[in-house]
Order: C-alpha cells, then sequence, then structure tokens
C-alpha cells in the first residue's frame, strides 16, 4: 500500500447561500484545493454528497461537477454514506492513491440544503434512517438522538449542562473560524432557553442547515515529493470505516456508537497508534450528545466520561484533547456532505501550524470522525504532519 | 409646492389572542415565540370587521383630523391589502361611498403582500403632487392569514392605517419631503389564486427578503435626501414580528430610542399592509412639530418604499381629534380563546 499525503485544501464559507446553486459552491472549494496543490488536473475525483437529489433535484453529480470545474473526461465517482459520505469521499481518494490507481485525487464533499424549505430539509436528511423500521412512524433524527441522549444520562448520569457546554465550546471555537456560518457567543443559560426540539436537546444542541463545500488534494508521497510543495506534508496515515444497524432499535447496546469505535480501532491500528498519541479530534458533532458519545468512542474517556470531561475543559483548545477546533458541525455548519472533508480541511490546517487563533500548539497528529444518520456508518482518519 | 398628509387615523380591532393560547393548542413552545420572535399577542377582527370596515373607520378618523376636508373632493382613494374580502369588485368602492367621496374620483385596490398600504400612499401623495387632484387618500389594511399551526398564525393580525394627502398649507400636519422604492423579484411569500393561506421561504423571508429590501430602501431613501440617522426623531419599518423591525432599525443606525414609538409587533401582531402605516399613526400621536420621520415598508416579492415626513406645527392641533393609535392598542382589550378565534377566522368548517 503506498504512503498518502494531503497537499491542498480547499473549502467555502459555510451559511445559507442563497443565491448559489450546488455546482458553483463545489467549484469555489474545488478550485480552491487545486490552487493550493498547485496542479490542475488530476486522475480522479471523489464527490461526497448525501442527497442532491432531494435537496436540488440534481443527481448524476460525478460529471457535472468534473465538467464545472474544467476537468471534463477526468474519472469521477460519488459516493453516499448519509451525514458520512464527506468522510467516505476520503477513504475513497486514499484508497484509490494507496492502490496504485492514481497519483492525485481531487476529494471533495458537498450540500446545498437551503434549495428546500424546513419540512422538506426534515424529509431529506430523514432518509438517513431506517425508514421502514423508524421514520416511517414519524421519528427524525432529534428525536432519534434524544433518545440516545436520554440513556447515556440515565447510565451514566451525564447532564443537560454538559451537553449544553459541547455547544457552548463549538461555539467559542466557531467564532475563531472564518467559515463557520456562525459566529455568535452561546452559553448554558441561552441553550438551556432555546426552543425545546426533542427532550433533552434543544435548538441549541442542534447543528443548523447548511449550504456548504470542502475539498483535498491527495497525492502520493512520492509525487508529493516530486511536486515539491513547501508546505509541511501532512500524511493520511490511518483510515477506519464501519457500519452498524441504522435503527437504534436493532443496536446491540444504545449507551455506545459502535461504528465509531470499530472505525476507529481500525484506523489506529493502521496508524500503529493509540488515542494517547492524538494531538486533536474533529468529531461528528451532530447534536451535543453526539460529540459526547463520539470521544468515548474513539477512547479519549472512559465510557460515561466523556460529559464530565466537557465540564473539566479537556476538549477546549489548550485542554487535554481539543475537540472541534472548527466549531464543529454546531457553529461551523454542517452541510451534511461536505462535513467530512471539511473535518480534514481544519486538521490539515492545523497540523501545518496555519489555523491562526485556534491553533492548537505543536499539533502533530489529527483525527477526523465522521458518521452517517444517527451512527448507522462512521469514517475515522488519522493525519500526522512530517 | 409642498404635498403632505392633512388627515392620519388608525384603527384596530378590540379582540386580542395571546400567543400562549395560540401554542397551547399546537403543543408549541410558547416562550420561544415570545423570545426568539418577541411576539406577545395580537390583534383578531371580530365578526363584522374586515378590511373594508376598519378601512372606513380609519377614514373616518382621517377625516376627524383633516381640518374639514371635505369627502367630496377626495380625488382618489387607494387600499392596499391582501385580504380584500372579495376577489372581483373593489374595497374601494365601498369604502367611498362610505366615506362619501363618491362619485367622482379615481378609485383602485392594490396588493403587494405586506406593502400595498405604502403603495397607495405613495400614490396618492404623487396624484396631490402632480396637481391631478386636490385630496387623495392611501389605506393600508389587513385581516391577516395565517396557516393553523404554521408560524405566521402567531404573528397574522388585524388592523388599518388611512392617510389623506393633500397641498393646502394650512391643512398639512406631515410634509412629504422625499420617497424613495426599492424592489427586485424575490419570492420569499406568496398565495395564489384559491389558496386560501399563504406560503413562505421560511429563513429565505429573512435576510435575502426583509432585511435586504428594507436596509437597502432606507439607506437608499437617507442617501437621496441627504440625511442620516441621527437626523429623525422617529423611524418605523415593516413588523412582520417584534424582532425584524429593531433589527433592522439598528442595522442602518437608528437606536431604540428612535425605533419604540411606531414598533407595536409585540402586542399588535402583522397588520401585512397595514403594519408601518398603523406604526406612523402612533409616532404622529405623538410627534412635535419639526421632527422628522422614516417610513420604511416591505413586501414579499419583495419591495420597499420609504418615506422621510416632516411635522408641522399644525399635528399638535389634530392629535385628539380622533382615537390615538397607543389607546387603541392598549385599552378595552378583549381577549378570546382559540376556539372563539378559529370561529372568527373562518377556520372551522362548516355544515354546506
Amino acid at each position: 500500500m503506498r504512503d498518502v499525503a494531503v497537499i491542498g485544501t480547499g473549502m467555502v464559507h459555510f451559511g445559507e447561500l442563497w443565491s448559489d446553486p450546488l455546482r458553483k459552491i463545489w467549484a469555489g472549494a474545488a478550485l480552491a484545493a487545486l490552487d493550493d496543490a498547485g496542479v490542475k488536473t488530476v486522475d480522479h475525483i471523489t464527490i461526497g454528497c448525501m442527497s442532491s437529489g432531494l435537496f436540488t433535484g440534481q443527481e448524476h453529480l460525478a460529471s457535472l461537477l468534473a465538467d464545472e470545474a474544467g476537468l471534463n473526461g477526468v474519472p469521477a465517482t460519488r459516493v453516499e454514506s448519509a451525514c458520512a459520505s464527506g468522510g467516505l469521499a476520503l477513504r475513497t481518494g486514499f484508497a484509490e492513491i494507496a492502490a496504485g490507481l492514481a497519483d492525485v485525487v481531487l476529494v471533495t464533499g458537498v450540500e446545498k440544503m437551503t434549495d428546500v424549505d424546513g419540512a422538506a430539509a426534515t424529509y431529506a436528511l430523514g432518509t438517513a434512517a431506517d425508514q421502514q423500521w423508524e421514520g416511517f412512524h414519524g421519528i427524525t433524527f432529534p428525536g432519534l438522538y434524544a433518545m440516545l441522549a436520554r440513556i447515556h444520562m440515565q447510565r451514566h448520569g451525564t447532564t443537560i449542562e454538559q451537553l449544553a457546554q459541547v455547544a457552548v465550546k463549538n461555539h467559542a471555537n466557531g467564532r475563531l473560524n472564518p467559515h463557520a456560518q456562525y459566529h455568535l457567543k452561546v452559553t448554558v443559560e441561552s441553550v438551556l432557553e432555546s426552543t425545546l426540539v426533542a427532550d433533552p436537546l434543544h435548538l441549541l444542541d442542534c447543528s443548523p442547515i447548511t449550504d456548504g463545500a470542502a475539498a483535498l488534494v491527495l497525492a502520493s508521497v512520492d509525487k508529493a515529493r516530486e511536486l515539491g510543495r513547501a508546505k509541511p506534508l501532512v500524511r493520511i496515515t490511518g483510515s477506519g470505516l464501519a457500519t452498524d444497524s441504522i435503527a437504534l432499535a436493532n443496536r446491540a447496546d444504545l449507551g455506545e456508537l459502535a461504528a465509531v469505535r470499530k472505525a476507529a480501532e481500525r484506523a489506529y491500528a493502521m496508524a500503529g497508534r493509540k488515542p494517547a498519541d492524538i494531538d486533536l479530534v474533529e468529531v461528528h458533532d451532530c447534536f451535543t450528545i453526539a460529540e459526547i458519545m463520539a470521544t468515548e468512542a474513539l477512547g479519549f474517556f472512559a465510557p460515561g466520561d466523556g460529559g464530565p470531561a466537557v465540564e473539566r475543559g479537556d476538549t477546549a483548545i489548550g485542554g487535554k484533547i481539543p475537540v472541534n477546533t472548527s466549531g464543529g458541525l454546531k457553529a461551523k455548519g454542517h452541510p451534511v456532505g461536505a462535513t467530512g472533508v471539511a473535518q480534514a480541511v481544519e486538521i490539515v490546517s492545523q497540523l501545518r501550524g496555519a489555523a491562526g487563533e485556534r491553533q492548537v500548539k505543536g499539533a502533530k497528529i489529527g483525527m477526523t470522525q465522521n458518521m452517517g444518520g444517527s451512527g448507522g456508518s462512521s469514517v475515522v482518519h488519522i493525519l500526522e504532519v512530517e | 409646492m409642498s404635498v403632505g398628509i392633512v388627515g392620519y387615523g388608525a384603527f384596530i380591532p378590540r379582540r386580542r389572542i395571546k400567543v400562549e393560547e395560540i401554542a397551547k393548542v399546537w403543543g408549541a413552545d410558547a416562550p420561544s415565540y415570545k423570545k426568539g420572535l418577541q411576539l406577545h399577542e395580537k390583534a383578531v377582527p371580530g365578526a363584522d370587521e374586515d378590511t373594508i370596515t376598519m378601512s372606513v373607520e380609519a377614514s373616518r378618523n382621517a377625516l376627524a383630523r383633516s381640518g374639514g376636508v371635505d369627502p367630496a373632493q377626495i380625488g382618489a382613494v387607494y387600499i392596499g391589502s391582501e385580504s380584500h374580502p372579495y376577489a372581483v369588485k373593489p374595497s374601494g368602492t365601498i369604502v367611498s361611498e362610505a366615506i362619501g367621496a363618491v362619485p367622482v374620483l379615481h378609485v383602485a385596490d392594490l396588493e403587494f403582500a405586506c406593502k400595498a398600504g405604502t403603495e397607495g400612499m405613495f400614490l396618492a401623495q404623487a396624484l396631490v403632487k402632480a396637481g391631478e387632484v386636490k385630496y387623495a387618500m392611501g389605506i393600508g389594511a389587513d385581516t391577516s392569514q395565517g396557516a393553523p399551526g404554521d408560524a405566521l398564525e402567531y404573528s397574522a393580525a388585524a388592523g388599518a392605517a388611512a392617510y389623506i394627502f393633500g397641498a393646502d398649507k394650512d391643512k398639512i400636519v406631515a410634509e412629504v419631503v422625499d420617497t424613495y422604492s426599492w424592489t427586485t423579484d424575490t419570492p420569499d411569500f406568496w398565495r395564489r389564486e384559491y389558496m386560501h393561506y399563504p406560503r413562505h421561504g421560511s429563513r429565505f423571508t429573512g435576510e435575502p427578503a426583509y432585511f435586504r429590501h428594507s436596509s437597502s430602501s432606507a439607506l437608499g431613501m437617507m442617501k437621496k435626501a441627504g440625511l442620516k440617522p441621527a437626523d429623525f426623531a422617529h423611524a418605523v419599518f415593516h413588523q412582520p414580528n417584534g424582532k425584524f423591525p429593531i433589527r433592522v432599525g439598528k442595522m442602518v443606525g437608528f437606536t431604540m430610542a428612535q425605533l419604540e414609538t411606531g414598533w407595536l409587533s409585540p402586542w399588535l401582531g402583522n397588520t401585512y399592509s397595514g403594519a408601518s402605516p398603523i406604526g406612523l399613526t402612533a409616532i404622529l400621536d405623538v410627534a412635535k412639530p419639526g421632527q422628522l420621520i422614516l417610513l420604511t415598508s416591505f413586501g414579499s416579492g419583495a419591495g420597499s418604499d420609504s418615506f422621510v415626513f416632516r411635522v408641522t406645527e399644525r399635528i399638535t392641533k389634530v392629535q385628539s381629534l380622533a382615537p390615538r393609535t397607543r389607546p387603541q392598542l392598549d385599552e378595552n382589550k378583549i381577549y378570546v380563546d382559540y376556539g372563539t378565534y378559529a370561529k372568527l377566522r373562518g377556520k372551522i368548517r362548516m355544515a354546506e
């Protein structure tokens, strides 16, 4: 298996991009990444997108977007694993290079979510749940994650204040990220006073509806050296993917996110790393409870200690393991297909020492954890700077 | 020639429904509406109140303040509303007949979502300025529709304001200093023919529609007139809820002290075509000679009309000649429950 490096990153400002169509949003990120890498063409394009069909009425994105980037004729593949589509696009690009099928790959993620109203967006997102056993009976994602939160609270004594503190921390980080959708200040009180969406989750426990795109250029390490870019070389040393039952009713244990644990075990094994080696992590905080459960499943905290860890400041910038320095899905925004790629953009930026005010000092090894649905799939990557 | 308002009047129905009462029925979170949208209660039209009757009431109040304008000399009546009782048959003819302005006059019913009222005002003052008519009346009135359970149901309210424009120096209470309009095709809210309730693009109604048009109109108006926010004693914006008008007012440089007099929506709701015109009546009720007032409306679809008014010495002589707006809002209220509200708003399916 060949070694793989990230040689370029790009992303657009996340937000409600009312006047921009999907193809323009995507091209903004893709062309920025190509510029950053200093390459004009690539051997392959991967595109993570959850549901352009339901959100915009457009499928067949691979050809559409290759053409949009002026790369007509280049092989392109769209991949989908719900909200983990971006992470899966990264893994697909990684695999292409590792296997020797390509030397340079443009990895992208995109979602345009504001062309439809709230009800249609909720329906589109709901297709990531088990429709036969969950969705068609009326439950939506806030309800599914609220049940996971309830179990965590009952089993471990996790509190709604600890959930709120995840939002407080991520919004504080988001204020330092110019690409973030929200730069507002959030307090525990404002989270608890915000509209109750699905008890115990309030509006400010939930990630928003967002338009956005993110992109990376990957190359084999040999090719990267040949291109001779001055920026520090960031290598992808571990990649793990796992699945789980989509329906909560079929899970072995609702107290943990098994797909996250399994994906992490595979990534750690490939990289020869353990949780204590990781300097910072971007996790899939689609809801505040998801961040707490993810940090436990990734091995940073014992089961049940994810809530107290936030309270202790362990996950803040300057803490034991900074989590979601970008602001996470909570503050940076969650254009579902773009999220997994945007997580890697943040880690590369941190490992290059280019994260500005939110820089984690001396960051050498970073991790991304992207998740589909309520944990039915997860993708974990470990990135290291030379 | 100086043109201005020679008479103004408002009408607000007595009935109210509280946000809690609506939220209770739909299992919604009342505190989030009160805090998030700054809405507490809204005006509900009674069984015998509609856009036409409210327009008549507001017009009579405007005539009472007009220094004896002969209704027969009103050469144009324009009613802006999105709840004209008839799809075909004018509201304006009934109102004109009721106030004695018929038969030699021009009448039109206007519709431009929530800004049809200021459209009528714009046309009325322009006709007087052109010398086509001696007096002209512009009315904004609505018994607004909001679908049951929709966010709009917490705000859609009822009320009317009427303005008589003229060029008689001794009658003008507020001179029209300048006007400005800002319009694009932005489909944020609509109701097609035969649809009972309007539809809206939820958050798309905010930044790309309300805020973009209102702020562009207000800033363009001030630039055109060579004025800045500090020059104004009062400013009033369209009021789809309690939050938006204050936010846009502050965005373009006004202070709470300048905005609060015309800010009625937390207790009145959104009276659609009547909203910013009714807010202006509340300002004129307390305005002092020489003060400048900015009026900026907003209508989905989308557009925004702005006016700069300069209050004259005469204002203090007319303020008490008809019911003031704030007492109509704050006093003599009748609270209704959701069942009564549903009956009054025609939300109950009756036997055929």
